[in-house]
């Protein structure tokens, strides 16, 4: 057992860059496009570190801790996270509280490092992270509340677990799962990817590929970062890609297969899928407007109250 | 049976703040639309009692002049006056999505409070009517042009049939029939006078009407 906890931390430490490589393959087949190699994410990662941090005078040791208090929080996000059936390494009850906000601790310091900086610029992509996760977080935890509140446990395991005893309970046909638990899960689900999307600043809220426009979010809080700082940032964004997409593919799919070899199997081709999708959606939508990215968070907050209310009554 | 209950009441909820949600008026349309529909088909399926050809009938003539006779009419209506979204409502989008959910929880509670003997069954199809009701009026209060009024005063009709249709029962066809009829005739006229308006005005701001042309 503790192996198998082991062994899917492992994955997701080793495998999250590839999501970015699969969405940005999918990307570059839609576009017509060669594209980057899959295996793009590591070299970068790797020449990151290979190189020395430029500091500005003006940054204290906010600006220094924001990388490495950020990848260390995901990190502690990840323990927390039960992947395709298989517990957390850690789990308790409540923790889908301290999951949330170590990915909360997470943001707050690369907001603090951006705002370090003294740059304008930054400091407007710090006031527009905040400004949307302020909308993404309750999105997020009534989501996990509405789930909680149907399996009646308060850990992400106990939740994920009670959801694939319940699936399995309906045997292989997976349709006549969501007819019964449908409605809350579908709910819950398609909140969670719309906050997937956020907190990851993909398409619809920000465009990963831009760094000179005017509307990005994400990477212009990043921009002072270098070398091995930089490293750490785009790991531990590849990291929080893994992160919530397991809460997305584990509330939409708890597969549970019979045999534990194929339980980290299953749960890797879960998140490949879900990077597909999210490659699938890149390449079909427009980015939205600035000002209309806190009415789809609204959208995702709305999903999630109506799945919660749906279950408490 | 009870399944299928929740996933109707689940995407009737759903269309509904996506009435109150978005600007786009041909998405507000289709919505709406959506919503005429799921309601026809909840006559047929939420029912307790075995399904009559009365009740088929009527099901069948409101899902068909609310999902395909007022999209058209409508459609038509808002290209004619050259409207596209909404601008500027009295309440903006979001809050009128966090209304609605206010609204959504009021009517849970309603339906909590409500004597058993009114909703045996338990089901959440009376709270649901009376939550599109209560979204119908606030879509009516909140928005200026008059075609998203018309759009408002469906949604509450579509509330008012769930929960004659669900509830009370035994409504007798021709009634039915009758109100469907008055329906399409209000929608009918509505769409000519908002034609009208556009045409004398310029534009359907109805807030505006108040100050009389000289």
């Amino acid at each position: 057992m503790a192996i198998e906890q082991f062994v899917s931390v492992a994955l997701a430490l080793v495998l999250s860059p590839l999501l970015l490589g699969v969405i940005n393959r999918v990307k570059a087949i839609f576009a017509g496009r060669t594209g980057q190699p899959l295996l793009q994410a590591y070299y970068d990662l790797a020449k990151l570190l290979r190189k020395g941090a430029v500091y500005s005078r003006t940054t204290t040791w906010v600006f220094r801790a924001g990388p490495t208090i950020g990848l260390g929080s995901t990190l502690a996000a990840l323990m927390l996270v039960p992947m395709g059936g298989t517990p957390a390494l850690v789990s308790f009850s409540g923790d889908l509280v301290l999951f949330a906000y170590l990915l909360g601790l997470a943001r707050f310091f690369t907001v603090s490092a951006a705002l370090d900086t003294g740059s304008a610029f930054e400091g407007m992509g710090a006031s527009r992270e905040v400004q949307f996760a302020a909308v993404a977080e309750p999105a997020l935890l009534l989501g996990l509340a509405a789930l909680a509140a149907r399996t009646h446990s308060l850990s992400l395991s106990g939740i994920f677990a009670g959801s694939a005893s319940s699936a399995a309970a309906h045997g292989p046909a997976i349709f006549q799962w969501w007819l019964q638990m449908g409605p809350i899960v579908l709910l819950v689900g398609g909140a969670f990817f719309i906050v997937f999307l956020a907190e990851n600043a993909r398409i619809p809220v920000d465009d990963p590929n831009t760094h000179l426009e005017l509307t990005m979010i994400h990477e212009v809080m990043v921009l002072d970062h270098s070398g091995p700082d930089l490293a750490f940032i785009q790991y531990g964004a590849a990291l929080k890609h893994w992160v919530i997409g397991a809460l997305v593919v584990g509330s939409l799919l708890p597969v549970h297969p019979a045999h534990p070899v194929w339980t980290p199997v299953v749960a890797v081709a879960g998140m490949l899928a879900l990077a597909v999708v999210v490659g699938v959606v890149e390449s079909v939508m427009a980015r939205l407007r600035l000002l209309s990215v806190p009415h789809l968070l609204m959208g995702a907050l709305a999903l999630s109250v109506v799945a919660l209310v749906l279950v408490i009554y | 049976m009870n399944a299928w209950t929740d996933v109707i009441v689940v995407l009737v909820a759903l269309t509904n703040l996506g009435l109150l949600g978005s600007s786009r008026l041909s998405v507000c349309i289709r919505v709406v639309a959506v919503q005429g529909i799921f309601f026809g088909l909840a006559a047929v399926l939420l029912r307790a009692e075995p399904i009559t050809v009365d009740l088929a009938v009527v099901a069948a003539a409101s899902a068909i002049v609310k999902g395909i006779v007022f999209p058209v009419l409508l459609l038509r209506t808002a290209r004619n006056v050259n409207i596209r979204r909404e601008v500027e409502p009295f309440v903006g989008f979001s809050t009128s999505l966090f209304v609605g959910l206010v609204l959504l929880a009021f009517a849970l509670w309603i339906g909590a409070q409500m004597p058993v003997e009114a909703n045996p069954t338990g089901s959440l199809v009376i709270p649901l009517a009376l939550f599109t009701v209560m979204v119908g009026l606030f879509t009516i209060a909140s928005r200026r042009k008059a075609v998203t009024q018309v759009l408002g005063y469906l949604t509450m009709e579509n509330g008012i049939f769930a929960f004659g249709v669900t509830v009370v029962g035994g409504i007798p066809v021709l009634v039915e029939l009758g109100v469907l009829m008055d329906v399409f005739v209000a929608v009918f006229v509505m769409c000519i006078a908002t034609w009208h308006i556009s045409r004398e005005f310029d534009h359907v701001d109805v807030d505006q009407l108040d100050a009389l042309k000289g």
